[in-house]
């Protein structure tokens, strides 16, 4: 603290710090101009270092621990059974033949009616309609008895998600203690990417339901826990101590202040939890998970991306139903009291008597006959999509692809070449030395350190080179992810009906698998970095246009008025009043669009990115470059760490240089 | 003109023992705040030296049964954190507190949430409502925790409903209320309980003068109804004036003075004090004890009579109007006489010698 | 969180009476909707139309657990060996779609019997056959593989001395790239096979940077384009391929392929080694005396046979199913000599 506070005042006594940030980035030029390719650390595809070979023989050795090791023989045998039985109980409800019979025990139409039921309880008429036509199209589609396997498999993934990471989450909000300590493992667990784990995994939880739903949850918690944290802790301090003074124990001030106060926030977590759950449908099926990720995998097998697209739209569907609903139920309670017709309980009981009474009978029907059971196959529209996606690929690639490549080119060697060369041509001391004087610079000492730890703890990896090239990737598309969030984002934060008619996109853009559009944009862009960073940019920037689209809309509405008054024109009101009240947004826009875009690295290794996500991909493949692949694994999560915590220190930098001086925590 | 001793004019009911008395409370912020206690170092150089801040220090001050005891000063000036040093919502660093005996510090968690809950409660400034709740189970929050029975604590907090004036207001949520009418269910939810004791922490300086009066007024009344104790925080001293028996003025953490509205105002105890106090039509506060002179020889003692303890605004007419000096007397004896030369003085605004 | 509602004030009661009221209402009215729905449908009750729920288990055959890596031509093998598993033995066919790596590891944990197109994998061999002696060889499937550098139909023809490695450097400028640093591109392959590109492209003086394509998709998908818009394009494929139907790629010839050339991978400066596809199975499984094993053993076909189910599943869009039924109906004489003679 007393470090952090004396350099401070060095910092604010050196000569104007931009300066000293453009000296350091000449110092970086010359190093390269005159030390290109040294010290460079240059690795092939193939190529191992006695880290990774060490690596692959602690895996090893784990691996065969399994027989013997109480951990697993006790414990981990069985959460695995506990598991399996779980979703094997969902799949018997919903989807997977039961009880003797060829179906399931609720057919289409009992499942359709149940999720409308429950969609108008807990939501409203609308999100209930929505509901209907949603489970309606997964048969439409084609796709019944997929969808239902995806929905049985991401519902038991995230109602042990939450059961795990609600308790957590409401601890971390509590302690800051535990909050320290759990912030980096949920770093690493929303970071370190899936490939890496899913093998192993299948090891300890074995092929089936338990590894998928294992692999699942490892992504969909850090979700759960961070936003309930953060709910639990921006209750307000005059409410609780208010509670203190009357004199609430702890545990009386957990249930009726903070708990209650911090529902909403916490409702958006479970909404949270089940993008992030879905998101993994499709890489579980890796490990035989079953579902419409399988749809997914087969069809890219053969190129069909009209199948995949078919199944990819299903997810979609899936997940805009799933958002709706859950949203619509946090604002329920509060959208009722306004309108002034908060019902009695005996009136409300009458309500679900009915809804479920009804929700009965249709399962009821789809218990019993064959038609309600069974998806009519004449109603299958899955064919016309899957044709209408093939021939518009078909015509993105043949019609567009003199103008990608064109911008490919363009943006590949005048920005991602320039700035890839830097990083990987200069000596690896040099880039240090630079990243952490610039960390300094611009973010504190701490800042400094983790850049210094970080990269330091690349070379060990064995990996500089990969990394600086992925590294290189990343920002390129941060850069792109923040520039379409803030364009896009103010759009439509300042406009309903941009709100309206984009919204959908977005959620389709955040929840279509990726590797629904690798085909087109490979046709596009063929096997290239650039593609790589369109796919994480499709998949990215939605995160940061919508969080910025949020801060736009959270200025108050007063502090527009009082400028427009002022006679600002638009751009003046954008640029000079609702972008900078927006900040806080913004920068939580760059670091979440940061963590997408680093979750997209392993993706882009499919795509011709090479470097870390390449070397993940090909340990998930072969077995000798397994410890390489965790390697490369750690290094995205290190390189997400450090991208991070600079860029918080920075933005911390500045609000303390706005407010003046520095704000107590 | 020569000025009443504070000593007689405190004098009355001393008997009683104080409902709450506090002794040298010290409340330090920073690292080390124990080293800090004692030390008479102003509050900016303990800050250079130490990093540590005196919000409160070496306070002593006893507070009656029954009396509105109010603590004004600038912002800044330590009240909050005194006030809640009282309740250990901010828990002290130095010094006792004495609840009608009882020492509020010695207390274990256990004891403290006990007196929280039945002997004290608080008003807070920006009321502190729990939104997800309608009035009547804001209101009843205080019972609820304690375990009160659902029939008792809503009858209980629909009759103190009724008595800050909400009304038909009993399913309405907070944010569906004005400013005014939330304190009044910050001010229901303290009732609740039938404290002994109620904590007012600037419960009004967020609200607009109309309703800030009206709420003032509201307090008065209460007060003359359940006639509890209340320490009241304010930085406005016309609320001070108006509302307190007792005023204390604190100044980075310390007293400066406390006394009765008129002590304060007719005698101020330092320049900062005066300051304070100097934009006060002093009519409204000083009483005739403050303005009258003894007889001089000769003069009629045949005049009008009026008690030492009226407002001299109160006195204006009867003065003016009379053609002889007024006599001030007390259980009929003769304590001083004033005259229009006196009260005109007052009136004028003519700086105190 | 509603006996505040009890609570409320006067106006407020009328309200809630009225929705009470409307509420009844509605609830009757569903519920005799309801009814009516109940009795005006009937058909067909679940269970009553034949259809049970599993065929299999006869014939002591049991259950038969299958990994299904993720290429065409695996699928293709399983779906006949699956198909006639099922059809003819009886057995209860269990697929499970694993990646190569999480195939052979179910070996070791008991969840997988075998394995039926294998492209060498000599440490996953060593580590599961020679050390945990968990699983073991049944064999080759008849499918020959071929690894190496391919280049779209209409180069060959433009330029007929391509396909001698010999002259690739004159060809370099031609497939430079954003990607290769000035140098032509060689895109290399899907991340599961092992490749020696880098270290031969070094070895054999050529002027190309490796480009790692990363995926199949990645590299059909280049290919596909190549020959769609004569874009010039060089890199790692195999055969046999369902693609190959679809655009028949030519191989370009390296320095030919000699026992042991390619002993050190650093220096290797000759082609691929011709692959003789296997299957692998559990220890288990070959031990259990299951029909399954004698038929997984005993199958054999050749790439013209695995490229016409591969067709048939990729280009024609059947499924996996349909597919082997029909070839295993015109070509009934290849089965049988693969069934248990008993
Ligand atoms: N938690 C804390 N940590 C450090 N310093 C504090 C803390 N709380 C209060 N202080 C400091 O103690 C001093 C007294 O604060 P306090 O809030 O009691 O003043 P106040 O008289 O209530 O002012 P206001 O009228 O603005 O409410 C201030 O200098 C404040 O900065
Ligand atoms: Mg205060």
């Amino acid at each position: 603290m007393t470090a952090l506070s004396a350099t401070r005042g060095v910092a604010a006594r050196l000569p104007a710090r931009r300066y000293l940030i453009a000296l350091a980035l000449a110092v970086w030029a010359a190093g390269w101009a005159l030390l290109r390719g040294h010290d460079t650390f240059a690795l092939g595809g193939a190529e191992l270092t006695p880290l990774h070979g060490a690596l692959n023989e602690a895996m090893d050795a784990v691996d065969d621990s399994r027989n013997s090791n109480p951990l697993f023989l006790y414990f981990i045998n069985y959460i695995r059974l506990f598991i399996d039985q779980a979703v094997t109980a969902v799949q018997a409800l919903i989807s997977q033949p039961a009880l003797g019979r060829p179906v399931p025990v609720l057919g289409w139409l009992g499942v359709t009616g149940l999720a409308t039921a429950v969609a108008l309880l807990y939501g409203n008429r609308k999100v209930a309609l929505l509901t209907a036509a949603g489970f309606l199209s997964f048969g439409a589609l084609g796709l019944w008895q997929e969808s239902m396997d995806t929905l049985a498999l991401t519902l038991t993934a995230v109602a042990l998600s939450l059961a795990v990471g609600i308790p957590l989450g409401i601890w971390a909000g509590l302690s800051d203690r535990f909050n320290r300590l759990v912030t980096p493992v949920l770093d690493f667990m929303q970071t370190m990417p899936t490939f890496v784990y899913l093998a192993p995994l299948t090891l300890f939880f074995l092929i089936g339901p338990a590894s998928a739903t294992v692999a699942t949850m490892i992504y969909a918690i850090p979700p759960a826990i961070r936003i309930t944290a953060h709910g639990i802790r921006q209750v307000s301090s005059d409410t609780l101590e208010a509670g203190t003074s009357l004199g609430a124990t702890p545990a009386q001030a957990l249930r009726h202040v903070r708990l209650p106060m911090a529902k909403q926030t916490i409702i958006v977590g479970v909404n949270q939890t089940i993008m992030a759950a879905l998101s993994m449908a499709t890489i579980a099926a890796l490990i035989d998970a079953p579902g419409l990720g399988q749809t997914v995998l087969k069809a890219l097998q053969t190129l069909d991306v009209g199948t995949a697209f078919n199944a990819g739209l299903a997810i979609v569907i899936m997940a805009v139903v799933l958002d709706r609903v859950t949203s619509a139920a946090s604002r329920r309670v509060e959208v009722q009291r306004r309108a002034g017709r908060l019902r009695t309980t005996r009136g409300r009981r009458l309500e679900v008597a009915g809804v479920l009474g009804v929700a009965g009978v249709l399962a009821y029907l789809s218990y019993t006959y064959v038609w309600a059971a069974e998806f009519p196959v004449a109603a299958n529209a899955g064919p016309y999509v899957r044709r209408a996606a093939d021939a518009a690929s078909q015509w993105v690639q043949d019609s567009l692809v003199a103008y990608t490549d064109a911008v490919k080119n363009l943006l590949t060697n005048q920005f991602l070449n320039r700035l890839e060369a830097l990083l990987t041509g200069t000596p690896w001391w040099l880039v240090t030395i630079v990243a952490v004087v610039l960390a300094l610079l611009v973010g504190s000492v701490r800042a400094a350190l983790v850049t210094a730890a970080g990269l330091l703890l690349l070379v060990l990896l064995g990996l500089w080179q990969d990394s600086m090239v992925t590294l290189a990737s990343t920002i390129v598309a941060t850069v792109l992810v923040m520039l379409l969030g803030v364009v896009a984002g103010v759009w439509i934060g300042r406009s309903d009906r941009a709100d309206t008619v984009l919204r959908p996109v977005l959620d389709a853009g955040q929840t279509m698998p990726a590797f629904v559009y690798l085909v087109p944009i490979l046709g596009l862009f063929g096997a290239t970095r650039f593609t790589a960073i369109i796919a994480a940019v499709v998949f990215a920037a939605p995160v940061a246009i919508k969080l910025v689209a949020e801060g736009i809309r959270g200025v108050s509405p007063t502090t527009v008025e009082a400028a427009t008054s002022a006679g600002a024109s638009t751009w003046q009101l954008i640029s000079k009043v609702q972008l900078p009240m927006a900040r806080s947004a913004v920068t939580l826009a760059a670091s979440q669009g940061l963590i997408y875009v680093l979750s997209m690295v392993v993706v882009g290794g499919l795509v011709g990115a090479g470097a870390l996500g390449y070397d993940v991909v090909a340990g998930f493949s072969q077995h000798q470059l397994r410890g390489k692949g965790l390697a490369a694994g750690l290094a995205i999560v290190v390189l997400g760490i450090v991208l991070d915590r600079v860029m918080r220190a920075a933005t911390q930098r500045a609000d303390v240089a706005a407010h003046g001086g520095p704000h107590h925590k | 003109m020569t000025a009443p001793s504070v000593a007689e004019r405190s004098a009355p009911d001393t008997d009683v023992p104080p409902i709450l008395s506090v002794r040298e409370l010290w409340k330090v912020f920073g690292p080390k705040a124990e080293s800090v206690v004692g030390s008479s170092l102003s509050r900016k150089e303990l800050k250079e030296q130490s990093g540590c801040v005196a919000a409160v220090r070496d306070v002593s001050f006893e507070v009656r049964r029954g009396e509105v005891f109010v603590v004004m000063g600038l912002s800044g000036s330590g009240k909050s954190t005194l006030v809640r040093c009282l309740t250990r919502l901010i828990e002290p660093t130095a010094g006792e507190i004495l609840l009608d005996g009882e020492d509020v510090r010695k207390a274990d968690e256990r004891r403290l949430r006990e007196l929280r809950r039945h002997r004290m409660a608080m008003v807070f400034q920006h009321f502190g409502l729990l939104p997800h709740r309608c009035v009547l189970d804001n209101v009843a929050f205080g019972l609820e925790i304690r375990g009160v029975a659902k029939q008792d604590r809503y009858a209980r907090a629909r009759e103190v409903v009724g008595l800050v004036g909400l009304n038909g207001f009993e399913n309405s949520y907070p944010d569906q209320l004005s400013g005014g009418m939330q304190q009044r269910v910050g001010l229901a939810r303290a009732l609740a309980a039938d404290p002994e004791v109620l904590l007012f922490d600037e419960p009004f300086s967020a609200l607009d003068p109309l309703i800030r009066r009206e709420m003032q007024n509201e307090v008065i009344r209460l007060h003359q109804e359940v006639g509890k104790t209340m320490i009241f925080i304010t930085h406005d001293l016309s609320e001070a004036l108006k509302l307190g028996d007792r005023i204390l003025i604190m100044r980075d953490g310390e007293v400066v003075q406390v006394g009765t509205p008129d002590q304060v105002v007719g005698a101020p105890a330092d320049d900062y004090v005066r300051d304070f106090v100097s934009d006060v039509p002093r009519s409204h506060v000083l009483t005739l004890r403050w303005v009258m002179r003894p007889p001089q020889p000769g003069e009629p003692l045949d005049g009008p009579e009026l008690g030492p303890d009226v407002v001299i605004r109160d006195a204006v007419h009867a003065v003016l109007s009379a053609e002889r000096p007024v006599r001030v007397t007390d259980g009929g004896q003769l304590l001083g006489v004033v005259t229009s030369a006196e009260i005109l003085e007052v009136i004028a605004g003519k700086a105190e010698g | 969180m509603n006996d505040t509602g009890r609570f409320s004030a006067r106006d407020t009661q009328e309200d809630q009476v009225a929705v009470t009221r409307s509420g009844k209402v509605r609830v009757a009215a569903l519920v005799t909707g309801a009814g009516l729905l109940l009795t005006a449908c009937g058909g067909a009750k679940v269970g009553e139309t034949g259809g049970t729920a599993s065929a299999g288990g006869s014939k002591g055959c049991g259950t038969f657990n299958l990994a299904v890596n993720p290429w065409v031509g695996y699928e293709a093998n399983a779906a006949v060996i699956a198909h006639v598993a099922e059809k003819q033995l009886g057995c209860k066919v269990v697929k499970k779609d694993l990646k190569e790596e999480v195939a052979w590891q179910g070996f070791a944990t008991g969840e997988v019997d075998a394995i039926v197109e294998n492209w060498a994998h000599d440490d996953l061999k060593k580590k599961y056959i020679d050390d945990q002696k968990v699983a073991v060889s049944a064999g080759p499937t008849g499918n020959k593989g071929v690894i190496g550098w391919y280049v779209a139909p209409w180069m060959a023809k433009k330029y007929p001395d391509i396909t001698d490695g010999k002259n690739l450097n004159k060809y370099a400028s031609l497939f430079k790239t954003s990607e290769s640093d000035g140098k032509g591109q060689l895109l290399d392959g899907d991340p599961s096979f092992v490749t020696n590109d880098a270290a031969l492209v070094k070895n054999l003086k050529l002027d190309y940077k490796v480009v790692y394509a990363g995926s199949e998709t990645a590299l059909i998908t280049a290919f596909r384009q190549s020959e769609k818009q004569q874009k010039p394009v060089i890199g790692y494929f195999y055969e046999p391929q369902w693609f190959l139907s679809e655009v028949k790629l030519v191989k370009v010839n390296l320095p030919p392929y000699t026992e042991g050339c390619d002993a050190d991978p650093a220096k290797v400066a000759c082609d691929y080694p011709p692959y003789e596809l296997d299957k692998i199975v559990s220890k288990k499984f070959a031990d259990s005396g299951s029909p399954a094993y004698t038929l997984v053993k005993n199958f054999t076909w050749t790439n013209d046979d695995q490229n016409l189910v591969a067709k048939y599943i990729a280009e024609d869009k059947m499924s996996a199913d349909e597919a082997a039924a029909k070839w295993v109906a015109d070509n009934p004489d290849k089965v049988k000599a693969w069934l248990p003679t008993s």
